[in-house]
């Protein structure tokens, strides 16, 4: 089977190309790259003479809440998300019923993923048994089951004897320990960040300090154990400044960021009268924060985009703020909300974009990805940049509505997929 | 009496000055109603106002429910654990089955902050804030600057002094909103485990010591502290608390000669406050009880004449 994807603006920075390309697909890999190629003997054309042609992108940190939560989210209705929204993968977390700590689990989800064939599905083992905390999963079988990447998220590995054990232990499969990292003894009941709002509302708050503790300290650790560390959704000035740090140090510490806490703060919860919506963990910080991390994008600190997409349904949001779920979905708003936000204003080039979403996640994961060089694997995205688009929650393909960017007008928006030269129907 | 076009009494956040003035009038009007010897109008005849008390307050609820029978109002109570219609049940559905009831006037005491705003965006009753966790207690405000007024004359150019936990404190954040809007000048003080963070930029002056705190002010208003508190490394001893912020008469003498002395209640003697202070010649502590009744009634009066329609 041959298709050429033809007349379109080819964004692929791992191999310096940005501007009119073909691409000529064979066998569901890219056969050749050229300015212009001649249509072979029974190809396929897809003319996408006013679109972006990117590498496949992929969401590092989604929930997909299979198994044990099938009311919030099943990996078909995420992946078909995940395809609307733009992905040709995500990494799913294991805080699943039962937490995805075994080789079973794993399996099953990739299992479910191929059965839909809407978007590749990696998903992350837990740290630890459980996600207790205590004992270190069985991390070798899980790797043979799949398993790219290593994190007991929604719980911190609070321990620091097990996250220097999970540090050396990561190191035998070279996988990634993704840390959700949070010292849930400081600011133990909150529910927003602790700052000039929280103390506004009389809601208990969550101190930016407990990220940077234990950022610090899982840095300190790495740098005695070796391994590669990645602060899930990082969302302080000081946690990137920590990270920035150890990066000068040569360390292996990576860091991803989510668009909510790049373009909304605390003040949203005021302004939306306690919306639910605007409830996650880390919650929305100050607007020094935010504008931190816009900065750490910029200089490079910053290495990934990712949604966190935290499904929950509307009847648990419907209620106090306090008693409210943590999280928001992200699967089919972050594309717009980057191009539109971050690309649009010249903040960011399309290239660097595409670093965030594609080729940076692929090699901290250790997948394949990130890149449209001939021989790869062809997982493609197409973007319509000057495409107008409302946010419309109702219309969302996932199962869950708990955004805070309904009625958001942006320009630019996803346009297909691609996994491995096939097209996708969300 | 016109120009109140509000549905609910969610916050003093969102109160301008004039609705403030507007409220503080109107109770100084029904003041009189609870001197007479037949202490009851008909005002409210034929009104249905349903009492939701999710936490436990005997003050605030007595309180409301004398200014709702002064008024001629049918008061319902309803407090969390006692009926069927809010044991167990989540909040949106309570507010459905209230609207099925379709009362006139919600009054909600509720432990987590924004409540009464999720209520008031459901139901066609008005709303009052009763107190919503450590949020706002609107009518705490109305009837503090009641009684400052009367004996002060005036807010606007006075100074306030706050003192005690001021983080967890409804009271304080509907009296930093209400004073400030009134041109008064606010300081708080007390322990810094117990002082949010960012308070400076609500617009008061911040201080770590009970003089520092009262120094000159024409107006000192204690703060109840919860002794759970302790429990949480938020104070070591209640005896360490009346040691470094309790209200003395020994420390009364930084404030202003004449300054008065509020206290929201309930009062731990020996704590936040001496008892030959509580008692004394400028606590007007007993007032404040009087006035949340006439507060009371003035807000009920006013926010009974608008409808959802309306609004
Ligand atoms: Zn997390």
């Amino acid at each position: 089977m041959r298709l050429l994807i033809q007349g379109g603006r080819l964004v692929d920075p791992s191999q310096k190309r940005d501007g009119r390309f073909d691409l000529l697909i064979e066998d569901g890999r890219v056969k050749k790259v050229a300015e212009s190629i001649a249509l072979p003997r029974g190809a396929e054309v897809l003319d996408v003479s006013d679109l972006v042609v990117v590498p496949g992108l992929i969401d590092m940190h989604v929930h997909l809440r299979e198994p044990g939560q099938e009311y919030k989210e099943t990996v078909e209705t995420g992946t078909r998300a995940a395809a609307a929204g733009g992905f040709t993968a995500v990494a799913c977390m294991p805080n699943t019923d039962p937490v995805n700590d075994n080789r079973s689990v794993s399996e099953r989800i990739i299992g479910e993923a191929e059965k839909y064939g809407l978007a590749r599905v990696y998903p992350i083992g837990a740290v630890s048994k459980g996600q207790r905390g205590e004992e270190l999963a069985e991390v070798g079988d899980m790797v043979a089951g799949g398993v790219v990447g290593l994190s007991d998220d929604g719980f911190p590995v609070g321990s620091s004897e097990l996250m220097r054990r999970a540090l050396e232990y990561s190191r035998h499969f070279d996988l990634a320990v993704i840390q959700h990292a949070e010292d849930l003894t400081l600011g133990p009941d909150g529910v927003m960040h602790e700052g000039e709002y929280s103390t506004r509302l009389g809601l208990p708050g969550l101190p930016g300090a407990a990220e940077d503790i234990m950022v610090a300290r899982d840095i300190v650790l790495q740098q005695d154990c070796g391994g590669r560390y990645h602060v899930a959704h990082l969302s302080t000035e000081r946690s990137l400044e920590l990270v920035r740090q150890a990066k000068t140090r040569g360390q292996s510490v990576t860091c991803e960021v989510t668009p909510h806490h790049l373009l909304l703060t605390d003040e949203e919860i005021l302004s939306s009268n306690l919306s639910t919506d605007t409830k996650m963990k880390p919650p929305l910080r100050s607007e020094q924060d935010r504008r931190a991390l816009l900065d750490g994008l910029v200089d490079g600190t910053v290495d990934v985009i990712a949604s966190d997409h935290a499904p929950h349904h509307a009847d648990e949001k419907d209620v106090e703020f306090s008693l409210a779920p943590f999280g928001i979905v992200g699967l089919e708003t972050t594309v717009s909300l980057c191009l539109d936000r971050l690309v649009r204003p010249g903040l960011i080039s399309l290239a660097r974009l595409v670093e965030l979403l594609s080729a940076t996640p692929a090699r901290i994961l250790g997948v394949d990805g990130g890149s449209l060089a001939e021989g790869s694997r062809a997982d493609v995205s197409l973007l319509a940049l000057d495409r107008q688009v409302t946010v419309n929650p109702r219309k969302f393909r996932g199962k869950s509505r708990n955004t805070p960017f309904g009625g958001w007008k942006l320009r630019g928006r996803p346009a297909g997929t691609l996994l491995a030269g096939r097209r996708v129907e969300p | 009496m016109s120009g109140w076009r509000r549905k609910d009494l969610l916050t003093i956040a969102d109160l301008s000055s004039d609705e403030i003035e507007l409220i503080l009038e109107t109770a100084e009007s029904f003041r009189e109603v609870s001197r007479r010897p037949v202490k009851k109008v008909p005002t409210l005849r034929g009104k249905t106002v349903v009492n939701l008390f999710f936490e436990p307050s005997t003050r605030t609820r007595s309180s409301f429910e004398i200014a709702e029978k002064r008024l001629s109002a049918d008061t319902i109570n309803f407090s969390a654990g006692s009926s069927g219609l809010v044991k167990g049940e989540g909040l949106v559905d309570t507010a459905l089955n209230l609207q099925a009831m379709n009362p006139d006037l919600i009054v909600i005491r509720h432990a987590h902050p924004g409540v009464p705003q999720l209520l008031a965006g459901r139901i066609a009753a008005g709303v009052i804030n009763a107190g919503d966790g450590a949020h706002e207690h609107p009518t705490q405000a109305l009837l503090d600057a009641l009684t400052i007024r009367q004996h002060k004359k005036r807010i606007e150019g006075l100074k306030i002094g706050i003192v005690g936990d001021i983080e967890h404190s409804r009271v304080v954040r509907s009296n930093i909103h209400l004073l400030t809007k009134m041109g008064a000048s606010v300081t708080v003080g007390g322990p810094r485990t117990m002082m949010p963070a960012g308070l400076g930029k609500m617009g008061v002056v911040v201080a770590h010591d009970l003089e520092a705190a009262i120094d000159g002010a024409d107006v000192i208003m204690m703060l109840r502290v919860q002794m759970e508190r302790q429990s949480r490394a938020r104070f070591p001893s209640v005896r360490e608390y009346f040691n470094l912020f309790g209200l003395t008469r020994e420390r009364l003498k930084a404030a202003k000669r004449g300054a008065i002395i509020l206290h929201p209640g309930p009062m731990n003697r020996g704590v936040e406050i001496a008892s030959d202070v509580a008692d004394g010649p400028y606590s007007v502590i007993l007032e404040q009880v009087a006035n949340g009744v006439a507060v009371r009634m003035a807000v009920l009066y006013l926010l009974s004449g608008v409808r959802a329609e309306e609004a």
